[in-house]
């Protein structure tokens, strides 16, 4: 079972997880599962020494999360995939595939069981990385 | 200069499985490395939605041909650490043996392409040609060559007699013989060390900030593999993780090739301490909870996160495959190379996108 379980808000997400790079953690990965119709976990695995830490975020679909991936590169990737098969958004993210890391035009949520939110998925703020044709006709 | 945008991908020759890479180039210097995915994106992680927690077991064989059989022993580990079912020791062992011979055939078959990568095609059909002794032990022993099926909740599907984990070890060792053969060529050659020594550098401290995993983490460095945490019947063998030092493509390539030496000596110490007994127990009642579960593929650290509710089907299944872990790196990996050396730097993460594309 999940041992080393830390529960966090949107507004400390960001400042746990540099205290997580600070103390020498190295970041594996997210996972995110529904709850309900409205809100799901998100789980922030580390890795210190081959023990793993778990941050538990719990949102409800509409949350704007604040993206780990300036802290942590790596997670740009996971970030943009959960923004593509749940249409849960991060904000921040350092490359933003805005939906189309899957897919080249965002249709639907595939993995989010409850809700569709693909109107939204092509709102979210942030910019891709400059330099990237792919991914400026989709803006 | 001007910037020139060039479409890597994904179809290309080097690419055994389609992956994109925008590339942006000044002169024929790469500036700036964009991956993208999506082209064969299966979604096999929503099954548990159609299949039961045992019908899974054969779902997850079939994210990846190659390390198939370490797939499912990831999601049987996990089902098992919920139902806290304990699985007999000589099942454990197995488990040991056919995942090792999983990671031979994974990096001998990965030496072959990397070869190939560089346009070295004789030293890639005889890594294939040795590949094919691993690919006939896996049908000897299970009846399959590629997916082998053997791992079900509560232990293995298969046993294996005393005749044959002595001809195991005969094969065995004359794959050893034959791989060191190749060694001088793979490690000395020339024209290999000017295409891989000095290419895609990650430091020690970049590869463990990006997260990476597996051979392109050790070769980094930095000594991290999963099976040192002891799953199956690790925690009674003897290994020290395989390290380079240097970071670079030709460090990568090293790693792979000494751990199929690693492997096989694996499997010579299981084969020796095998214990008697069952290999399966039964199962019964459904599992409830949440767990992530991690083991070493020959790519790297695979975790599995399940939460099952107490019903048949999962609640979800979530998979974390090494690829995707490695991805990032070719972010920082490409740029200030060559064009050229685009497909031997992309190579050298041995990238495995039928996992990634789960």
């Amino acid at each position: 079972m999940l041992k080393e379980m830390v529960p966090v808000s949107v507004d400390n997400l960001v400042k746990e997880t540099a205290g997580l790079k600070i103390a020498g953690y190295r970041f594996v990965t997210l996972s995110c599962a529904a709850i309900d119709k409205d809100h799901f976990d998100i789980l922030y695995h580390f890795d210190l020494g081959l023990d793993l830490k778990h941050l538990r975020l719990t949102v409800s679909g509409d949350t704007k999360i604040p993206s780990i991936s300036p802290v942590y590169f790596a997670a740009f990737l996971v970030e943009n995939e959960i923004q593509d098969l749940f249409g849960i958004f991060f904000e921040g993210l350092v490359i933003d595939y805005r939906g189309t890391l899957f897919l080249e035009k965002m249709i639907h949520t595939p993995f989010c069981k409850y809700t569709v939110q693909a109107s939204q998925s092509k709102t979210n703020g942030s910019q891709p990385l400059s330099g990237s044709p792919d991914l400026k006709e989709e803006s | 200069m001007l910037k020139t945008v060039i479409p890597f991908g994904p179809q290309h020759p080097v690419f055994p499985e389609p992956i994109h890479l925008t590339l942006t180039v000044e002169d024929e210097i790469i500036k700036q490395a964009l991956p993208a995915l999506g082209f064969v994106h299966r979604g096999l992680e929503t099954l548990v939605d159609k299949s039961d927690f045992h019908q899974m077991v054969q779902v997850v064989e079939r994210v990846c041909g190659i390390c198939s059989m370490i797939h499912a022993m990831c999601y049987c580990q996990a089902i098992e650490e919920i139902m806290a079912i304990q699985v007999p020791q000589r099942a454990r062992y197995l488990r040991v043996i056919w995942s090792e011979l999983s990671r031979i055939h994974s990096h001998l078959l990965w030496l072959g392409l990397f070869a190939d990568s560089f346009g070295f095609e004789n030293l890639f059909m005889q890594f294939w040609k040795i590949r094919e002794k691993v690919m006939d032990i896996h049908e000897a022993t299970t009846g399959n060559r590629v997916i082998v099926s053997v791992n079900a909740v509560g232990g293995v599907r298969r046993d294996m007699s005393s005749e044959q984990l002595q001809w195991i070890q005969s094969q065995l060792a004359n794959v050893k013989q034959e791989v060191a053969r190749l060694g001088p060529t793979l490690l000395e050659d020339y024209t290999i060390k000017k295409r891989t020594v000095g290419k895609g550098i990650v430091s020690r401290d970049k590869a463990y900030e990006l997260g990476l995993v597996g051979p392109t983490l050790r070769a980094s460095g930095i000594a991290q593999d999963v099976r040192m945490l002891g799953y199956a019947a690790f925690n009674e063998l003897d290994f020290e993780p395989v390290l380079g030092t240097d970071g670079d493509c030709y460090a990568r390539s090293k790693v792979r090739f000494q751990e199929v030496f690693q492997s096989i000596d694996l499997i010579g110490q299981a084969i020796r301490k095998i214990p008697g007994g069952e290999v399966q127990v039964t199962v019964k009642g459904r599992p409830e909870g949440e767990t992530v579960t991690r083991v070493e593929q020959p790519r790297g650290e695979l975790l599995y996160y399940i939460k099952a509710d107490g019903s048949k089907n999962l609640d979800r299944l979530r998979i974390r495959t090494p690829t995707f872990a490695n991805i990032p790196a070719l972010v920082t990996m490409l740029p200030g190379h060559w064009l050229s050396d685009v497909p031997v730097i992309v190579l050298s993460i041995d990238p495995c996108i039928s996992c990634t594309e789960r």
